[in-house]
């Protein structure tokens, strides 16, 4: 047994018992970070504060909620929204949370795209956010089923019905999800507990194993410059703060990260009270009625670009085309061929590569947005198809690529 | 050497327990997702077929799917006369011709919207397009729409009970 002694004070007590310090310094003080970055490096705290927000407000939610399909519309709607005190703020920040999320996750994961963070030994950094990215959409879409309005209803039934598999007819694995015909009781409850449960659990599970990625090769840096962290937090532990390339974690890189997150809640805030709008869809405030389906169905702003991949085509080829979309991120470290780890505007080819996708994402957005007519369905299926190409010359444009 | 050939054993051994329990706790968490045997018991559906008025397209409920049902009018007949793959989706009670589908785009299962003036039926989600046999005329569906099991008795349709028809139906491909 380890020797203890008399504590001197309770950080001693704690110190002898939990290594405090020792902690404080592994996790924060001495967890170095590259002095050459910018704001956009502060969107990973942006996400912990906004997943935070999501947690507590989803707990104030649940003590209400009631996941049956006779009572779940009124207990949101009438119950948490008329009858608990500030219901209606829970409700706002969870549902403007949930929409704002996926704006935060997309500016973070294409700023790991513009300065090739997801290269030399950072693929597990990457591979593990789209893992969450992935959990984070399950969560989505499983919170959206429980208001049971009519959009919650007819986004259950067209999803579900995706893993029917286009031809291969799998209804018996949709009924299997379902645990019914039709989105109904079984259907709630499971996507209930998926939502407050086991995705939750997920999406922490995930965001330990993304930090815990961080610690041997480090957080990226504006040039893509390759730093000997060793030699660096040397020099600044030695005295030398304005010649190391690297600063503490905490209070250091923190105070910056926390201005950003503080400039990020005002404007979190503004839309929670007075533009909520956006993350409530009119449709849903309909009940679910399984003989009337929506005028247009239509995802959430943050899947659209997916879902356009899926809407001009034959069902078969449509279902490839969005499971291609839905999974080739996950394989952006080992598609791009290039030795080069800096920023996209040094790189050649992949600088156009890169503007081009987040034009084609964007246009998907805006084309999945509108209903599935004319001139729309044309240029919906021209991006896709793009969208498609795209991913399919990144191997070859970047083996082109010239060495740096 | 001796115990280490003793902890190789003990760490199979307990390898082979808890496969047997890993893969008998799947089968109970698979057949727990199953639907329940009070919703698959979900009854039968019997449609009076003589109230229906041509041209109308009337919405019914079977295991809490929509069912379309259309009586054709002599003009749609003529139309499809000739047609192979649409006579074939005709169900004949009497003297009357009737479409009786489950309304669910094969696409995704969004219910399309009858369009009385053109007719045929145009689902929203994703454009596609039915004529009023119920087989596409602009994709994505992959296919007609699906026709529930039926059984025809005298001027009633019984919907979940399979007849000779629907079985000749199915027999030919034309429905699921």
């Amino acid at each position: 047994m380890a020797h203890f002694t008399k504590a001197t004070s309770v950080k001693d007590w704690l110190n002898q018992r939990l290594a405090i310090e020792k902690v404080e310094k592994v996790m924060a003080s001495e967890y170095w970070i590259p002095k050459n970055i910018n704001f956009l490096w502060a969107m990973g705290m942006v996400l912990v504060i906004t997943f935070a927000l999501l947690v507590v407000s989803g707990i104030f939610l649940l003590m209400y909620y009631v996941p049956t399909v006779d009572e779940a519309f009124n207990s949101v709607n009438y119950t948490i929204m008329r009858e608990v005190d500030f219901g209606w703020l829970w409700r706002h920040v969870h549902g403007v949370a949930a929409s704002v999320v996926f704006l935060v996750i997309y500016i973070h994961m294409f700023t790991g795209i513009y300065y090739g963070s997801y290269k030399k030994g950072r693929e597990m950094i990457w591979i593990s956010g789209m893992l969450l990215f992935i959990a984070f959409s399950t969560e989505a879409f499983s919170g959206y089923m429980l208001p049971w309005g009519q959009m919650s209803y007819w986004a259950g039934m067209v999803i579900t019905n995706l893993f029917s598999g286009g031809s291969l007819h799998a209804d018996g694995l949709v009924e299997w999800i379902r645990g019914d015909y039709v989105p109904a009781q079984a259907f709630l409850g499971r996507f209930f507990m998926l939502h407050v449960l086991l995705v939750p659990l997920a999406i922490m599970g995930l965001i330990g194993l993304h930090f815990a990625a961080l610690r041997i090769p480090h957080v990226n840096n504006q040039d893509g410059e390759e730093i000997d962290f060793d030699a660096e937090s040397k020099k600044y532990l030695d005295g030398d703060k304005v010649g190391s390339k690297v600063m503490r974690f905490a209070n250091d890189f923190m105070s910056k990260d926390m201005m950003v997150v503080g400039i990020f809640l005002i404007f979190f805030f503004y839309l929670t009270f007075y533009n909520y709008g956006f993350a409530m869809d009119p449709v849903n405030f309909d009940p679910a009625d399984g003989l009337k389906t929506p005028a247009h169905i239509y995802p959430e702003w943050y899947f659209l670009w997916s879902y356009e991949i899926l809407r001009p085509f034959n069902i078969d080829l449509g279902l490839a085309l969005f499971g291609f979309a839905q999974v080739i991120f996950v394989f952006l470290p080992f598609l791009d061929r290039s030795p080069n780890s800096v920023p996209a505007s040094r790189r050649g080819a992949f600088k156009y590569w890169f503007w081009g996708m987040l034009i084609v994402m964007i246009v998907l957005t805006a084309m999945g947005k509108l209903p599935p007519e004319g001139i729309y369905s044309t240029i919906g299926l021209y991006a896709a198809i793009i969208f498609i190409a795209m991913w399919v010359a990144l191997p070859i444009i970047t083996s082109l690529e010239k060495k740096l | 050497m001796k115990s280490n050939s003793r902890r190789g054993f003990m760490g199979k051994a307990f390898g082979a327990v808890a496969a047997v329990g890993a893969v008998g706790s799947l089968v109970a968490m698979k057949k727990s997702w199953d639907p329940l045997p009070s919703v698959k018991a979900a009854g039968f559906t019997t449609l009076d077929m003589s109230i229906y008025e041509e041209g109308l397209m009337v919405t019914e409920k079977w295991r809490g799917k929509p069912i379309f049902v259309l009586k054709k009018s002599a003009a749609v007949m003529e139309k499809e006369k000739g047609n192979a793959a649409a006579e074939a989706r005709n169900i004949k009670i009497g003297n009357d011709n009737f479409m009786v589908a489950i309304g669910l785009c094969t696409h995704l299962g969004c219910i399309p919207a009858f369009r009385e003036a053109e007719g045929d039926f145009l689902c929203a989600c994703h454009g596609g397009q039915f004529d009023a046999s119920g087989l596409v005329t602009k994709v994505p569906p992959p296919r007609g729409f699906d026709i529930p099991p039926f059984k025809i008795e005298g001027n009633t349709l019984v919907l979940g009970e399979v007849g000779p028809e629907w079985q000749t139906m199915k027999d030919n491909g034309v429905t699921l």
